[in-house]
C-alpha cells in the first residue's frame, strides 16, 4: 500500500515536472535575477505572441504581471515588414496598388482605392459619376466586411464563437460581390487609374441587392446576441477606456476614436469619391472603452450598410472609367485589334507613363482610421517617395497603455477590440 | 475657414527669418524652416488659441542624396481638426549629424513615428527616450530607405529612366 502511494508521487512530481518545464520556468529574470516590484512581490514574465491564437496577426507583447495583472507591456512588431515603401521607389505606379491590398486585408478594397485616388489626384484625372458610385459601393461593403470581423473576433475573444461564423457566412457573401467585380476575393487588386477596370455587371447588381435583402437580419441576430448579452457586457464595460484626450495625443482614427467621443471620420471632413452626395451619420462612443468601440463599429456597419443602398438605388448612368488613355489600361479585345491600345497597353504595362513632378497627399476612411498616402514624385517611372499613413501603426504604441494594470483576459479583448491588423502596423 | 494665407502671414510674424519659403500642394501648405525653429513653431501652432494644430497625422523621413548639408528631410503633417485644416512643416539635416529634437512631449504619438523614421532613414531624434529599431531587425547596421541601397540588381539596364528619353 505505501509503496503505491510513493509511486504515484514520483508520477506526479515526473508529470509536474514536465509541465512547468525547469524550476525557474515561470519567474521573471534580468540578468539571472528575479524583478520585483516596488512593493517586494515576485513579477512574471509572460510572452504574449508572436504566434499567440488572439494576437490575429505576428507581433509580440512582453507583458510583466504581478499575478494576474499587467504592470507593463512593451509591444515588438515588425514580424511581417515587407518594406512596401521601399519597393514602392522602384515600381511604376499601377504595380503599387497589389502593394496596398496587402497592408489591410481585411479592406483591401479601400486601400486600392484609396491609393487610385492619389494617385488621380497627381495625374488630375477626373472620375466619371458612376465609377465614383460604385467605388463607394465596393469600399462600404468593405467597410462591413472589416467590421464584420472585428465584432465577431470579438465575440470570439470574449467566448462566444457563435456569432463569429454566423456573420462570416455575410462576409463570404461580401468577397462573393469583390469576386464578380475584380476576380479575387482577399488581395483584390480592384479598379484602375480613373475608375473600374469593368463596370458592375447584373449578376454584380444581383448580388449586392439578395446582400441588402439578406443581411439586416443577420446583423440584426449578430446584436440581439451580444449587444445586451450579460456576460458581454461585464466583459467588456469600462475595460481599456481611452480618453479624447488620450485618442488625440496617441493619434487615434476611426471607430476607435469615435468610440471615444470625437466625431472626426475623413469622408465628412474630406469628401471623396462623392460621399457628400450621401445622406449617413457618424456614430460615436461616450468612454472609448471596449464596450463603445464594439458598439460604435456595429453603428458603422449599419451606416456602411445605408449607404451602400443609397448608391445602388441612384447610381448614375455613364463611363464606369475616366477618358485617360495614357494612364488607363485599354481592354484587352481592343489591344489585340487596335494599334492604339496596344501602344498605351504597352506604355503602361512597362510604367512608361508620364507622370507629373508633383506631390500630394491624400486620405481615406479606411477600416480602421485615416488611410493616408503621401506620394512625391519627381517625374519618374516610380514615386521618388511614398510614405503610407497606416492607422494601426499610430494607434497600436497606445496598448501598453490601456492595458496597464488589467488582467490579462482583459487585454486580449482590449486587442481584439482595437481591431489591431498585422499587415497594416507592419507595411 | 481658415486659409493658408492666414497661416503664413501669422507664422512670418511670428517666425519671420526662420521660414525658409512656403510651398502648396493639392491645398496643403508646406512651411520650410530650419531644425531649431520646427519643434517652437508646431507647439505654437498647437497652442494658438484659432490654429489648434492639436493633432499629428503623420512624421515622414525622406533622403535627398543631392542636397547637400541637408540630405536627410522630415516632414509633420499637422492637422487641425477644429478648422479641418492641414499643414505640412518641413525641416532638413546633414546626413552626418541628423539630430532633430523629438516631439514626444508634444505628440505622444509621435513616439513610434520617430522610431520609424530612425530606423530607415538614420535620423537621430533627440531626447527620445528609446530611439530604437521598429520594423527592421536589431541587428542591422545601415539605414534601408536612404537612396543609396538599391531595392534590386542595381547593374539592371531596363528600368533606367534616361534611356526612356526622360
Amino acid at each position: 500500500m505505501s509503496e503505491d502511494i510513493s509511486t504515484q508521487n514520483t508520477l506526479t512530481q515526473r508529470n509536474q515536472t514536465a509541465v512547468m518545464g525547469p524550476q525557474v520556468g515561470n519567474l521573471a529574470l534580468k540578468g539571472g535575477v528575479p524583478i520585483v516590484s516596488e512593493d517586494g512581490r515576485e513579477l512574471t514574465t509572460l510572452n504574449l505572441g508572436p504566434t499567440h491564437p488572439s494576437t490575429h496577426g505576428i507581433f509580440q507583447n512582453i507583458l510583466t504581471m504581478d499575478g494576474e495583472k499587467i504592470v507593463s507591456g512593451v509591444p515588438t512588431i515588425g514580424y511581417i515588414h515587407r518594406a512596401f515603401e521601399k519597393i514602392a521607389e522602384r515600381r511604376p505606379l499601377y504595380q503599387i496598388t497589389t502593394l496596398t491590398d496587402r497592408m489591410n486585408y481585411c479592406s483591401s478594397p479601400i486601400n486600392n482605392m484609396g491609393w487610385h485616388m492619389t494617385v488621380e489626384k497627381l495625374l488630375g484625372i477626373e472620375v466619371p459619376k458612376r465609377a465614383q458610385y460604385i467605388r463607394v459601393i465596393m469600399m462600404e461593403l468593405a467597410r462591413i466586411a472589416d467590421h464584420l470581423i472585428c465584432n465577431s473576433i470579438l465575440g470570439v475573444d470574449s467566448g462566444a464563437f457563435t456569432g463569429f461564423l454566423y456573420v462570416m457566412q455575410k462576409r463570404e457573401e461580401i468577397y462573393e460581390i469583390y469576386e464578380e467585380m475584380c476576380g479575387a476575393r482577399l488581395t483584390t487588386n480592384m479598379g484602375r487609374f480613373g475608375g473600374m477596370e469593368r463596370d458592375l455587371s447584373k449578376e454584380a447588381i444581383r448580388k449586392i441587392r439578395e446582400f441588402i435583402q439578406s443581411f439586416p437580419p443577420v446583423m440584426q441576430e449578430f446584436e440581439k446576441m451580444l449587444n445586451r448579452n450579460r456576460i458581454f457586457i461585464d466583459r467588456t464595460v469600462g475595460v481599456g477606456p481611452v480618453s479624447q484626450e488620450m485618442a488625440l495625443q496617441y493619434g487615434f482614427s476611426g471607430p476607435n476614436l469615435r468610440a471615444a467621443g470625437i466625431d472626426y471620420d475623413v469622408r465628412v471632413m474630406n469628401p471623396y469619391s462623392s460621399y457628400q452626395d450621401f445622406e449617413f451619420d457618424i456614430p460615436v462612443g461616450y468612454t472609448g472603452d471596449t464596450y463603445d468601440r464594439f458598439m460604435v463599429r456595429n453603428g458603422e456597419i449599419w451606416e456602411s450598410f445605408k449607404i451602400i443602398k443609397q448608391a445602388i438605388e441612384n447610381l448614375p448612368e455613364g463611363p464606369f472609367h475616366a477618358d485617360a488613355p495614357e494612364f488607363y489600361l485599354p481592354p484587352k479585345q481592343e489591344v489585340y485589334r487596335n494599334m492604339e491600345a496596344l501602344i498605351y497597353h504597352f506604355k503602361i504595362v512597362m510604367g512608361e507613363i508620364p507622370i507629373p513632378v508633383g506631390e500630394v497627399y491624400h486620405a481615406v476612411e479606411g477600416g480602421n482610421g485615416e488611410l493616408g498616402f503621401h506620394l512625391i514624385s519627381d517625374g519618374g517611372r516610380s514615386p521618388y517617395r511614398l510614405k503610407m499613413r497606416r492607422p494601426c501603426f499610430i494607434f497600436y504604441q497606445a496598448y501598453p497603455e490601456m492595458c496597464k494594470g488589467v488582467t490579462l483576459s482583459d487585454a486580449i479583448i482590449i486587442m481584439s477590440s482595437m481591431n489591431v491588423i498585422a499587415g497594416e502596423l507592419d507595411a | 475657414m481658415l486659409t493658408n494665407q492666414e497661416i503664413a502671414d501669422d507664422l512670418l510674424s511670428q517666425f519671420g527669418d526662420k521660414i525658409a519659403g512656403f510651398e502648396e500642394h493639392h491645398e496643403i501648405m508646406s512651411v520650410f524652416t530650419t531644425v531649431e525653429t520646427a519643434k517652437p513653431m508646431i507647439e505654437y501652432l498647437y497652442q494658438h488659441p484659432t490654429f489648434q494644430f492639436q493633432y499629428l497625422t503623420d512624421l515622414a523621413g525622406i533622403h535627398y542624396p543631392d542636397n547637400t548639408g541637408g540630405e536627410l528631410s522630415v516632414v509633420y503633417h499637422l492637422h487641425s481638426w477644429t478648422n479641418n485644416h492641414r499643414i505640412m512643416i518641413r525641416i532638413f539635416v546633414p546626413i552626418d549629424a541628423p539630430d532633430v529634437p523629438t516631439l514626444i512631449d508634444v505628440y505622444k504619438s509621435a513616439n513610434w513615428m520617430e522610431r520609424e523614421a530612425y530606423d530607415f532613414f538614420g535620423i537621430n531624434f533627440v531626447g527620445h527616450p528609446n530611439l530604437i529599431r521598429i520594423l527592421n531587425i536589431e541587428e542591422m547596421d545601415y539605414f534601408p530607405m536612404r537612396k543609396e541601397y538599391p531595392l534590386e540588381d542595381a547593374t539592371r539596364q531596363d528600368k533606367i529612366d534616361a534611356l526612356f528619353g526622360r
